[in-house]
């Protein structure tokens, strides 16, 4: 199988999806610029036209609703957003329309759909409003279906699915994930919306985890192997709809959870995995379940402050020997790391 | 009403659609005391003869959206009355299925893709259907009804830059009837300031007219809708009106101190029916024997509407839980 990064394969995907239905369109702001919404946009304008691939005003919350209102007449829209953070603008349309318009009218509207890609992220000084991670804002609103892809073949995978499911889907990309390479087929192949993947199984600790903290998660578990704790990792790949099935039955198996999330813990989809394996678990349960979140506090800006701020890999090692009453040593996980703590890895040299 | 006679108007269609507009709003204010219809009612009533005018120049295949006052504009487009009805009264058979109420109406077989309570949010999705039209290259035209409350609202500028920008096939109909809820324009928008030309400077082609002269309505309508056809871009009309009732319910409210009394008979002097008909009288164009077929026709159809409505089967409680996606979005 080939490797691809993570950006290719959402390009990939959308250059599909559009040469098997005219239908399918793609807008945002810069979605034709010299960039390309981090390459994952570049080239399509060529290929399939000003009418289908176009820019747009800065107006999220008109545009966001000019979508939906195309496609109640068959367009299915693909709408990118490079910072979720402007997204917001548009929180009545998403909330009172897409999430609603099915229900309301009792089935019998045509599909309201949208594609809503919108990119979070951290580090490199993006601060408080431009690297928020509020998948639970939209994960909270019945009608909505959320995915954060974390491996490249299934943010292919996700976003050929997203495109084609008939519903409003907000499709999450952490930008740290864009430059991760993995083996993606060629070709159309959807991953479902709804089903999450063992990424690695094991038998003391399950650990929930989604987008970039998937990656965090899987960079601690080698030195927990060593010291003997096995590890069973969930990528959940969706939020909404959440599967639930996968994560009760290994919470089952290993008798404890953490949860680890890219956004701040009130409210949050860890404190939501907290809550409901507690109720469905709590009898198989050996220690008390924990998350592993930001911290309640907007996202600073300056590498000074940014330092201990995130969550990493590291984090996640301390939270899990604590858990399993083992002191670690977590230095080497830190010494490892070639790259300054405010950058995904050495191919980021900014701007954002 | 000043309008010289003119083959290319349907008079007998406009008064039929006024009459019958009037009096599905008048029963539902009569009945509401009932208790049958369990939901908040936003009546039009005075407001008819805009709807008539905009419904007669469209097509069924037309499309259009609304907002919360929209049982008229739903029945101009078309809109199965009966199926309004069941949805006010709660059952199954309504047009929402009972999931929506009285805010929340549809018909796509006849192009009403919908009318929702949030004030100008359906505009942009009026938008975006004038998009879907020009992106499959096709004939229809899409048509978004607003008040003068909705056009504070930024997603109004939004949608119409776009609209305009792309030179989208829309008609943009403005009913002002000085209210939002209860407050007044004066206290909303700045004196002297009018809704349409304002709206000339985002570059929509933007007229005025009197909403309760149905002909003159017609005519401006009439004419957008053929500009508008012929790709020359999307057309904004403000129409003023009143409506007589209160905001919400069937009730008067000149009473409780936000409009008064006399502005309120003064309005009703211009009742855009009442005017109609003497105006139709005056040019020899109908007879009272004509008027009262039409308005025994029309009674027959509400009456058997209302028993329709009522004689239909409630919603199953566990109804509430399905339809959450599209049936192509299940997982």
């Amino acid at each position: 199988m080939r490797s691809i990064t993570y950006a290719q394969a959402i390009r990939e995907a959308t250059e599909i999806a559009m040469d098997q239905d005219p239908n399918v369109i793609c807008l945002g702001l810069g979605v034709d610029d010299p960039k390309g919404i981090f390459g994952t946009t570049l080239g399509l304008k060529e290929k399939f036209g000003g009418d289908r691939v176009f820019d747009m005003p800065t107006s999220e919350a008109a545009m966001t609703g000019i979508a939906l209102g195309a496609s109640l007449n068959g367009i299915r829209p693909l709408m990118t957003h490079q910072r979720l953070d402007f997204f917001l603008l548009t929180m009545d349309q998403i909330v009172n329309n897409a999430a609603k318009w099915n229900y309301m009218f009792g089935g019998n509207s045509s599909p309201m759909s949208l594609v809503a890609r919108l990119i979070l992220g951290r580090g490199w000084g993006q601060g408080p409003t431009h690297s928020q991670s509020l998948q639970s804002w939209f994960a909270h609103i019945p009608g909505l279906k959320v995915v954060m892809p974390t491996f490249p073949a299934d943010a292919k995978g996700l976003l050929l699915s997203s495109l084609f499911d008939g519903s409003p889907v907000m499709f999450l990309e952490h930008r740290w994930l864009h430059n991760t390479v993995g083996d993606v087929p060629a070709g159309d192949f959807r991953t479902p919306i709804g089903k999450a993947q063992i990424v690695k199984e094991g038998t003391d600790l399950t650990v929930v985890a989604y987008s970039y903290m998937t990656v965090e998660c899987l960079q601690a578990i080698t030195l927990l192997e060593a010291n003997g704790i096995s590890v069973e990792l969930i990528d959940l790949k969706s939020i909404r709809p959440l599967d639930w099935d996968t994560v009760l039955k290994s919470v089952r198996k290993t008798g404890r959870l953490l949860a680890a999330d890219t956004s701040n813990a009130m409210c949050s989809v860890a404190s939501e995995i907290v809550a409901t394996v507690t109720s469905e678990c709590f009898d198989e349960l050996k220690t008390a379940p924990r998350r592993l979140t930001l911290p309640d506090f907007p996202a600073p800006t300056s590498p000074a402050l940014t330092k201990d701020f995130y969550p990493r890999a590291e984090d996640v090692a301390r939270i899990i020997g604590e858990m399993m009453d083992k002191k670690l040593d977590v230095s080497e996980i830190v010494k490892a790391r070639k790259s300054p703590h405010d950058v995904p890895g050495d191919w980021f040299k900014g701007p954002f | 009403m000043t309008e010289s006679l003119d083959s290319t108007v349907p008079y007998h269609e406009l008064l039929y659609s006024m009459i019958r507009l009037r009096a599905v709003e008048e029963t539902i204010a009569e009945r509401y005391a009932e208790q049958e219809m369990r939901c908040p009612v936003h009546l039009s009533s005075g407001q008819e003869g805009v709807s008539a005018a905009v419904g007669a120049c469209l097509g069924p295949k037309d499309m259009a959206v609304s907002g919360h006052r929209a049982h008229i504009h739903y029945l101009a487009k078309g809109g199965s009355l009966k199926r309004m009805l069941a949805e006010i009264y709660g059952r199954q058979t309504g047009c929402s299925s009972g999931k929506g109420g009285s805010m929340h109406l549809i018909d796509e077989t006849v192009g009403f893709k919908g009318s929702t309570a949030i004030v100008g949010g359906t505009i942009p999705l009026g938008v975006g259907l004038g998009l879907s039209i020009a992106l499959k290259k096709t004939k229809e035209i899409s048509v978004i009804f607003l008040g003068d409350g909705a056009v504070e609202e930024g997603v109004f500028y939004e949608a119409a830059n776009f609209a305009a920008l792309k030179k989208l096939p829309v008609l943009f109909v403005c009913e002002n009837n000085f209210y939002s809820v209860y407050s007044p324009i004066a206290y909303r928008q700045p004196s002297g300031r009018k809704i349409h030309e304002m709206v000339k400077g985002i570059g929509l082609d933007s007229h005025f007219g009197d909403g309760n002269d149905v002909v003159a309505t017609y005519k401006m309508c009439s004419s957008a809708v053929e500009r508008i056809r012929n790709g020359e871009g999307p057309v904004f009309l403000e129409f003023e009106t009143y409506r007589w009732r209160e905001h919400c319910g069937p009730n008067y409210d000149n009473d409780i101190g936000y409009r008064t009394e006399r502005e309120y008979l003064n309005w009703l002097d211009r009742d855009p029916l009442v005017k109609f008909i003497a105006w139709l009288k005056n040019n020899d164009l109908i007879a009272d024997a004509q008027i009262s077929q039409m308005k025994e026709q029309i009674n027959a159809e509400v009456t058997e509407a209302f028993d329709y409505a009522r004689n239909s089967l409630p919603p199953k409680a566990e109804d509430a839980f399905t339809h959450l996606y599209s049936k192509g979005g299940k997982v």
